[in-house]
């Protein structure tokens, strides 16, 4: 392989070449920036920001003895870095520098990972399509007129064309899983409480969870190790060391898997169907066992994560209000101050957003919703508990629908938020999912499924990732995605 | 109609951990502006707070000692509104399930012992502090410094049941010795290290049913809260007195003016949107370290008080200002000579506190250079009659100034103590020598000239001998005399 085309490699052949003293971090960076970067980077538009000096002074001084050694990464804009601004796709955080690395900035940078920038996303992650960037939207790589997904559409499609083989997002209600959905690229939620939010700017606390994306199953695996585990910066954070998720490889054999039999009343894309089926016979072929169970938490699901995500960000954004840090509008009063310089700073989703949460949290209305939907949270918790009982692992789809056209939900946000039905089940339990590529369908858009499993369920989850993977490769349909992005010219 | 008030207390308790309550920043007053901040007390984005477990033990010990019930599962809650010196628009409190309720304070009230009962105490973390406005050419301009920002405090609530503005006064006297005593706070109301609000009412005698309430805003110290609650009960007498209704408010006193302002009324209240929390977990207290907490506190200020009336059998005024502070009481019971409490307790109010007072020193200043054994000796021999008045105070100056034993200190400034027989009785005799004419006044049975005998004496021995001891002289050379 050229030294140009070292780009295409697995995070771990990159680790494993600069400490090995054959590849530099730099080179390694600068392969995806020349190759795919020159080549896409203009219509998708997956960066927010990325500064040569940074990066190269990041990759300069990257621990090259270490598991992620060189290995360039690219992190969601709501992510606070030292070395890139921390926009979280906002006006009113334009140009704001944080003074401090989150904590898993941290790990990856002393587990050898060089920072290149920010990805582009949905203002504050509020959004499913990375059409409510105040910076201009992403597109998909796979199909320029259609959405990435979101709210992490910029690293999902940065991975997705190749500029990094790994990449950091955030997921409240699916916008890691989605996201790798529309772009054909893995994408993994962990477990609530696993990776640590500090620094990560919140939008539903109780829901928000740092996720990885990448292009193997192995990466993916080797993210997960480097990123998961206790911060004492994290109060919320689950007690104890993280499970290990070393064999990846190990297969499915013996496991059960839930199988959704009554899928078929959710508006589910034909497509996805079939590639939910496509992946059962895998499973199977692997060894699995299918349990059929019934999809409990539908569209009371959706009312009852905006409810409480909205409840928690009217709270978590009221930080922003132009006095410390941010876009300001001076005034001659305080209140004056804090309309304009919010109004300004916040597009129309985030206001949106912000007064839902703020009616749920009122006097008279607090109990009828927000209290309601805390219960409702609880049942839907214990119903998924339930249904671990019965197996290790459900598969669902990531989505309803394939990628869908930009402007065409932007107007209608009922139906974007309903576009979350499947993912956000698994942040209202605080249970891991991953969305796994499962090839491209007849019109080349990428199709995935989605594997939930039980708190601290992800070694299985990437077995049966690995399951897929493998079986893939030999199927016609589900090689597609790493045929195509292999090779940026085949556009 | 004769109303009776009722008051309720609202006060806020500093505490003096090292570090703040949701961050590792330095708990320090008088740092430069901004200079004791981080992501977390900032509110950056992204930041996340974590509880201060030392915060959570002073709470606990507060709550012990108050004989609160400690809930096993407690939780932070956030409180949501917008002002300027509040990095994150929210404080992060306790609301619907805090750490401590129940329990009660005893204090005394007109000389009548009282338990103030009170309704919650729980941990939450104080806002920075806004400096308004400056003028910049044509434009005003604030400023704001976050240090105290984040620096842990404790809410104690009273139920409604003091009754008059001095009750206030015992009820926050009492709290402030309490916090000191525990240790936890040094609880200056000047330094905003003790703050109150109080909730007014006042209702015909004898009702049972509460008046509608005001809130006091802005009493920062224990006399401003007394001086304010009576201002707002004579408003209030006054509304009512006119036949008018009192409307539900919140008003601000003005010390300097003894004034009182409205700063809001109901219609303007805040709706604080409380909801726990979601970045801390729930706030559990497990038997045992509710029962450490218990135990770790010291034997509690009104209990030593009343062991001290009993055990040492002072005055109840004694007690009371000896118990004033933990050290103080310390200092008081290592150094009481057995059977003379009420001379050490004496020496200890007049002449000790004295000093500290003049020398604003606290009382480890003195044990410092007057170790309790030190004192004892002196007590001892004041109590002993080794120690005539005029030198035990000659005495006592030296003792914080000088090294040294009671006798080394008398032997370096060359003062004899006129004691003992064969100092004395020279003294005597040579007085009744030349004192012919009272001496025959007292033989013939005036005794009112005796004094002036032992007068003479005393002046003989340059107020060194102990008066005592020259009466007892005196009317044995007298009665010998008489025979004569």
């Amino acid at each position: 392989m050229s030294a140009s085309e070292t780009w295409r490699l697995p995070a771990r052949a990159i680790a494993e070449r600069v400490r090995s003293g054959r590849l530099s971090p730099a080179a390694a960076m600068e392969s995806g920036f020349d190759g795919p970067g020159e080549h896409w980077e203009r219509d998708v538009h997956a960066l927010l920001s990325t500064d040569r000096d940074a990066r190269e002074r990041a990759a300069r001084e990257a621990p090259r003895d270490a598991p992620l050694a060189g290995v360039p990464v690219l992190l969601k804009d709501n992510l606070c870095t030292r070395d890139h601004p921390t926009t979280c796709g906002s006006r009113i955080l334009s140009g704001w520098r944080s003074p401090y690395d989150a904590t898993v900035v941290r790990r990856l940078r002393q587990a050898g990972a060089v920072v290149v920038g920010k990805g582009n996303m949905d203002e504050f992650a509020m959004g499913s399509s990375t059409e409510f960037s105040a910076f201009g939207p992403t597109r998909n790589p796979y199909d320029l007129a259609r959405v990435p997904g979101g709210s992490s559409g910029g690293p999902a499609a940065a991975v997705a064309y190749g500029l990094v083989p790994l990449a950091l997002g955030s997921d409240t209600g699916g916008s890691v899983r989605q996201p790798a959905a529309f772009c054909g690229v893995l994408g993994l939620k962990p477990t609530y409480g696993r990776l640590s939010r500090y620094g990560l700017v919140a939008f539903g606390s109780s829901l928000d969870q740092v996720g990885v994306f990448a292009r193997h199953v192995g990466d993916l695996a080797e993210g997960y190790r480097v990123l998961a585990g206790p911060d004492p910066f994290d109060a919320s954070m689950r007690e104890g060391p993280a499970p290990d998720v070393s064999g990846w490889g190990a297969g499915v054999s013996g496991i059960r898997f839930g199988w959704p039999a009554n899928l078929w009343r959710e508006g589910v894309d034909g497509a996805i169907v079939d590639a939910l089926e496509r992946a059962a016979a895998h499973l199977e072929r692997g060894g699995a066992t299918r349990v059929p169970f019934d999809f409990l938490p539908g569209t009371f699901a959706v009312a009852t994560y905006y409810l409480l995500a909205t409840a928690e960000a009217s709270s978590n954004l009221a930080r922003f209000d132009g006095i410390r840090y941010g876009h300001r509008h001076d005034a001659e009063d305080v209140g004056a101050l804090y309309s304009l310089s919010r109004g300004e700073g916040f597009g129309p989703e985030v206001r949106r957003r912000i007064l839902l949460g703020t009616y749920a949290l009122s006097a008279g209305y607090h109990d009828e919703f927000y209290m309601k939907a805390q219960r409702a949270r609880t049942r839907i918790a214990r119903e998924f508990h339930e249904a671990f009982a019965r197996c290790e692992l459900l598969l669902l789809p990531t989505t309803p629908t394939l990628p869908f056209r930009l402007g065409e939900k932007t107007e209608d946000p009922l139906s974007m938020y309903l576009s979350d039905v499947f993912t956000i089940g698994a942040n209202l339990a605080g249970i891991p999912g991953l969305s796994v590529p499962m090839g491209l369908t007849r019109e080349r858009l990428p199709v995935a499924v989605q594997l939930l499993g039980p708190a601290d369920g992800e070694p299985v989850l990437l077995r049966a990732a690995r399951a897929l993977e493998c079986e893939g490769r030999t199927h016609v349909m589900s090689n597609g995605y790493e045929r195509e992005f292999m090779w940026p010219g085949s556009r | 109609m004769a109303w009776q008030p009722v008051i309720g207390l609202e006060c806020h308790v500093q505490l003096k951990t090292r570090s703040k309550m949701f961050c590792g920043c330095p708990n320090v007053f008088g740092a430069e502006p901004n200079g004791n901040v981080c992501p977390v007390c900032l509110g950056l984005p992204g930041a996340l707070p974590r509880a201060n477990e030392v915060a959570i033990e002073y709470a606990l010990r507060l709550g012990t000692a108050l004989d609160c019930r400690i809930r096993a599962e407690s939780v932070f809650a956030r409180k949501n509104y917008f002002y300027p010196d509040m990095p994150k628009n929210y404080q992060v409190t306790q609301y619907d399930r805090p750490l401590c309720e129940g329990g009660e304070l005893p204090i005394v009230v007109g000389g009548e012992p009282r338990g103030i009962r009170l309704t919650r105490i729980h941990c939450e973390e104080d806002a920075g502090k806004s400096f308004h406005p400056e003028r910049r050419g044509d434009r005003r301009l604030s400023r704001v410094d976050f240090n105290r920002a984040g620096v842990p405090l404790l809410e104690l609530v009273t139920e409604p049941v003091l009754e008059s503005p001095e009750a206030c006064t015992a009820f926050l006297t009492a709290l402030r010795r309490l916090v000191r005593w525990l240790g936890i706070s040094d609880g200056d109301m000047e330094k905003g290290q003790l703050r109150c609000d109080a909730n007014v009412s006042l209702r015909p005698a004898g009702s049972a049913a509460l008046g509608t309430k005001t809130e006091l805003k802005n009493l920062n110290s224990i006399k401003g809260v007394e001086r304010g609650v009576a201002a707002e009960i004579a408003r209030q007498s006054a509304v009512l007195a006119s036949g008018e209704r009192v409307t539900q408010a919140t008003l601000l006193y003005d010390a300097d003016h003894d004034r009182l302002a409205i700063m809001r009324t109901k219609e303007h209240a805040h709706d604080y949107r409380y909801f726990p929390d979601p970045d801390l977990p729930v706030l559990r207290v497990s038997e045992s370290r509710r029962m450490a907490a218990r135990a770790s506190n010291p034997e509690l200020p009104w209990a030593r008080e009343a062991r001290f009336r009993e055990r040492y059998a002072l005055p109840a005024y004694d007690a009371a200002v000896l118990t004033e502070s933990r050290e103080l009481s310390d200092y008081y019971e290592a150094c009481v000579p057995e059977g003379h409490a009420k001379i050490a307790s004496n020496w200890v109010m007049t002449e000790l506190l004295r000093v500290l007072n003049d020398r604003d020193w606290s009382v480890a200043d003195w044990s410092a250079r007057v170790p309790a054994a030190r004192f004892k000796e002196f007590l001892r021999r004041v109590a002993a009659r080794e120690l005539p008045g005029p030198v035990a105070k000659q005495v006592f100056g030296w003792l914080p100034a000088e090294p040294g034993t009671i006798a080394e200190l008398l032997e370096r400034h060359g003062v004899r103590v006129a004691s003992g027989e064969e100092a004395l009785r020279p003294l005597v005799r040579a007085v009744l020598e030349e004192n012919p004419g009272p001496v025959a006044q007292v033989l013939a049975g005036r005794d009112a000239t005796f004094g002036f005998l032992v007068g003479q004496v005393m002046k003989k021995s340059e107020g060194r001998a102990v008066p005592q001891e020259v009466q007892r002289l005196l009317r044995e050379e007298l009665a010998a005399r008489s025979r004569a």
